[in-house]
């Protein structure tokens, strides 16, 4: 029998539908990796399983009979938790506050009982915790322990594990998959979702794979293979009939050389990179999402200070170097470097929301000048010019960007950047969010900065975009970079692998 | 001694109506509101302790001790309930933005207190701008240890107080308890903390913030009663609370979030307030006396920010609307 099963199940958020008939099993005592690229709908299906989003349509079993899971506590009853990528944990508590928090028991409120519980679980399965060390002062493979033992104090059969490897160092990632053997020994049904292909091959007994938000298949983990899941994946290649035109004159501009970025915790966000940007070309940048691509592009930029490597930018004027290394954003303009960045934040980083598109315009151009009044002329004429040139819709120059649609948000800040006549321009997934039309807007004002000779650096995640528009394509995977081809000869199952192919096994293999 | 034993008790006197406060808008924050409406809400808790006071000495035939204390008692709960029930509603609920809201219902509060203040006085027809409501103090002044009255003056800095000095001691020993001994007292500090994790481990947020804000708000509308029934013997004048509302929020910085802590820090407060009574100082400087609570929260600031010591923080999300659905 099946501890939990999903039956044609459907979850759609207004137009967009993230599941759409999902058909899933998990027996007790197995452990059934779900793999998919990001935004094939993994979360969203787990969110359904925990209570926390209720779907719209089909059945959900638990030990076969039908059940309705409408909030997290139908799910504890149910003795189904999940492990959040991000840790609901509070700061201030210690392991066994925040483990015993929410549980309604009859018995009094004994604290010391409760450390004596943790410690036996801890012990059972081989966790290594102190039941009174506060939260705050944990590592992330700590906190992750804690969340863990949450959902097994209160008696949970099936664990779901969303991503859980993404923040752990391969020695934690190891003990991790240590514990979960053991739970699966003791009968649990464990769920984890990851795009780490190694992972599931190693610990998995089943895969299901889901790719844009459909059911693709659950295969035997025994009976596949790397290239398998990964076709199963990515899927077959689209044709979007983006225009690409040949880089002409391509000279080098930017030079990134053994770039390294290490976060507070330890972790290495940016492991080695180094890479050269070319003049009139668009270089793309694949990898499943949080592999550093957006810690790359802000350490460019200036806004992440790194004491590693070589970040270098060499000027079409008088072909000289000039470090950018260690440079604020304004320094960087002051040296001269017409660098460009389209943040993925657009009205968080890029634009403010409650300003006007004029406003928003004089954020790039607030220096320029010495009155003590602003010029609002030129940010007027360059607001009416995008507004007319990229056809935003909007009432107005004067309407608050915050009201405006997301594809025209993101013309506006495109636009911008554009009008700085930059020589290196960033883009960091620039056509999020936005529909088909607003996309090749966007693809043909890219083109256009590439035939004007701008280095353009595309960081996308729709594997079938970067194929038709960029000219190279830099995979990176785990924050190190895991290849870099040819936008026109290259296979999407060739990318699909790099991005899922982590430096240690890649080492493995070398050897 | 005699005189430092004095100045304690009035310091004691002074600094209870702080303590009331203080507590109130501890187990408030904790929930993760920061509810600037407390001085607001104080003077509304006076004011309607005041107003039923008031119908009850001019409309009885003889004024009953205990009824004395029951009726201003409870008026005052109610109005200060109702007011700290808006402040829910608007924040909570409609999720508007707290220190708005907050300073709204402060000055809502004092003009209201105002209003009927001086609309009692007028039905009156008094001469004096203010109001006495001398029979209704005395069941609040009577000690409640007769025995202190043949007592050295060490002895009376203890027992010589009406019942809500020492009910303002024990709420805030109990808060003390509660919030860190307790379930409850757990879940409230994990509302105030990290609003999202609680909701996740099944915790009702809203009924737990509307909860800690409205008997925080009730616990703080005492303190306006104490100040008018106790304090200053029955007699309401406008304005007359002046500024210990904000007294006892600086007092829950400079207890850093704890109740047990504010006990001491509220007598400390109501010392330093009258210090310039005890002490020969010109005229001109009082005002610079009066400053030192401010001064010296100011310093407990920098002290905890400069040691970044976590548990002396405030609650992370004080100050912050809980939206579920944000993901």
């Amino acid at each position: 029998m099946n501890a939990l099963e999903l039956k044609n199940v459907t979850k759609r958020f207004g137009e967009v539908v993230a599941n759409k008939n999902i058909n899933l099993s998990v027996q007790s005592g197995e452990i059934l990796a779900i793999l998919g690229e990001n935004g094939s709908g993994k979360t969203t299906l787990m969110n359904m399983i925990a209570g926390i989003y209720y779907p719209d349509e089909g059945e959900i079993f638990v030990n076969g009979k039908p059940v309705t899971i409408s909030s997290p506590k139908d799910a504890f009853n149910l003795k189904i938790g999940m492990i959040h990528q991000h840790f609901k944990l509070v700061d201030i508590f210690t392991a066994t506050e925040n483990i015993v928090l929410g549980i309604q028991e009859k018995q009094k409120f004994n604290l010391k009982d409760a450390e004596k519980r943790v410690a036996e679980i801890s012990k059972k399965y081989g966790f290594d915790i102190d039941p009174k060390k506060k939260i705050y002062e944990m590592s992330v493979s700590e906190k992750q322990t804690v969340e863990i033992v949450k959902v097994l104090y209160r008696g949970a059969d099936i664990l779901i594990l969303d991503e859980p490897t993404a923040v752990l160092t391969p020695q934690e990632t190891e003990k991790l998959f240590k514990v979960i053997k053991t739970m699966k020994e003791d009968g649990k049904s464990i769920i984890i979702i990851t795009h780490k292909m190694h992972e599931v091959l190693s610990v998995s007994d089943r895969v299901a794979i889901l790719r844009r938000g459909e059911y693709i298949d659950t295969v035997v983990t025994a009976e596949t293979n790397e290239a398998e899941l990964t076709e199963m994946m990515v899927g077959k290649k689209i044709s979007l009939n983006i225009n690409r035109s040949e880089p002409e004159n391509s000279v080098d501009r930017l030079i990134i050389d053994n770039l390294n970025l290490t976060n507070t915790e330890g972790i290495k966000i940016l492991d080695s990179i180094s890479f050269t940007a070319k003049s009139g070309e668009i270089l793309g940048i694949a990898g499943i999402a949080g592999s550093g691509q957006k810690e790359l592009l802000e350490c460019i930029a200036g806004l992440i200070k790194t004491t590693d490597g070589k970040i270098c930018y060499i000027d079409p004027a008088d072909d000289k170097e000039i470090n950018l290394k260690e440079k604020t954003p304004v320094q960087i303009r002051e040296l001269g470097v017409r660098l460009s960045f389209v943040p993925e934040d657009r009205l968080g980083m890029g634009l403010v929301g409650n300003m006007d598109i004029i406003d928003n315009m004089l954020l790039r151009s607030y220096k320029k000048g010495h009155s003590f009044f602003l010029d609002k002329k030129p940010p007027k004429q360059l607001a009416d010019t995008i507004i007319n040139d990229l056809e935003v819709v909007t009432p107005g120059p004067t309407t608050p960007v915050r009201r405006l649609s997301g594809g025209n948000v993101q013309k506006v800040l495109v636009g911008r950047e554009i009008a700085a006549s930059p020589t290196v321009l960033m883009a960091a997934y620039p056509v999020r969010g936005l529909d088909i039309n607003s996309s090749y807007t966007i693809y043909n004002l890219l083109n256009q900065q590439k035939e004007n000779g701008v280095a353009v650096i595309f960081v996308g995640e729709d594997l079938d975009v970067l194929l038709e528009l960029c000219d190279r394509i830099l995979v990176i995977s785990s924050g190190s970079v895991s290849g870099i081809v040819d936008g026109r000869t290259a296979t999407k199952e060739e990318v699909g692998l790099l991005m899922t192919k982590a430096k240690g096994v890649k080492e493995n293999e070398e050897k | 001694m005699d005189a430092i034993a004095q100045f304690i008790s009035r310091a004691i006197l002074q600094g209870t109506p702080l303590l009331y406060g203080a507590t109130g808008e501890i187990i408030t924050e904790k929930s993760g509101n920061l509810n600037l409406g407390i001085p607001g809400i104080m003077y509304i808790g006076a004011i309607s302790g005041v107003i039923g006071g008031f119908f009850y000495q001019n409309g009885a035939d003889r004024v009953e001790p205990f009824l004395a204390v029951l009726i201003p008692l409870l008026c005052c709960m109610f109005g200060s309930i109702v007011t700290s029930l808006l402040y829910c509603f608007l924040t909570i609920t409609l999720k508007a933005n707290q220190n708005v809201t907050g300073l709204a219902i402060t000055t809502f509060g004092v003009g209201f207190g105002n209003f009927f203040g001086g609309s009692l006085i007028k039905i009156l027809k008094s001469d004096v701008p203010y109001l006495s409501l001398v029979k209704i103090a005395q069941a609040y002044k009577t000690p409640i240890f007769p025995f202190a009255e043949d007592m050295s003056s060490i002895g009376k800095m203890f027992f010589s107080y009406g019942f809500m000095v020492y009910f303002a001691v024990i709420i805030a020993v109990v808060s003390g308890f509660v919030l860190k001994k307790t379930k409850a007292g757990l879940h409230l500090r994990a509302v105030g903390e990290n609003p999202a994790t609680a909701d996740a481990a099944g915790i009702n947020v809203t009924l737990y913030k509307y909860l800690a804000t409205t008997v925080g708000g009730m616990i703080a509308g005492l303190g306006g009663l104490f100040y008018i029934m106790d304090y200053s013997n029955g007699i309401w004048s406008n304005n007359g609370f002046g500024d210990r509302g904000w007294l006892a929020i600086a007092i829950v910085i400079f207890s850093i979030w704890k109740p047990s802590m504010s006990i001491l820090s509220s007598y400390l407060f109501g010392a330093l307030y009258i210090l310039f009574n005890y002490i020969n100082v010109p005229m001109t400087y009082i005002p610079l006396i009066q400053m030192l609570p401010y001064a010296v929260t100011i310093i407990v600031l920098i002290a905890t920010s400069v040691r970044k010591k976590r548990e002396n923080q405030p609650p992370a999300s004080l100050g912050l609307s809980y939206f579920r659905e944000e993901r």
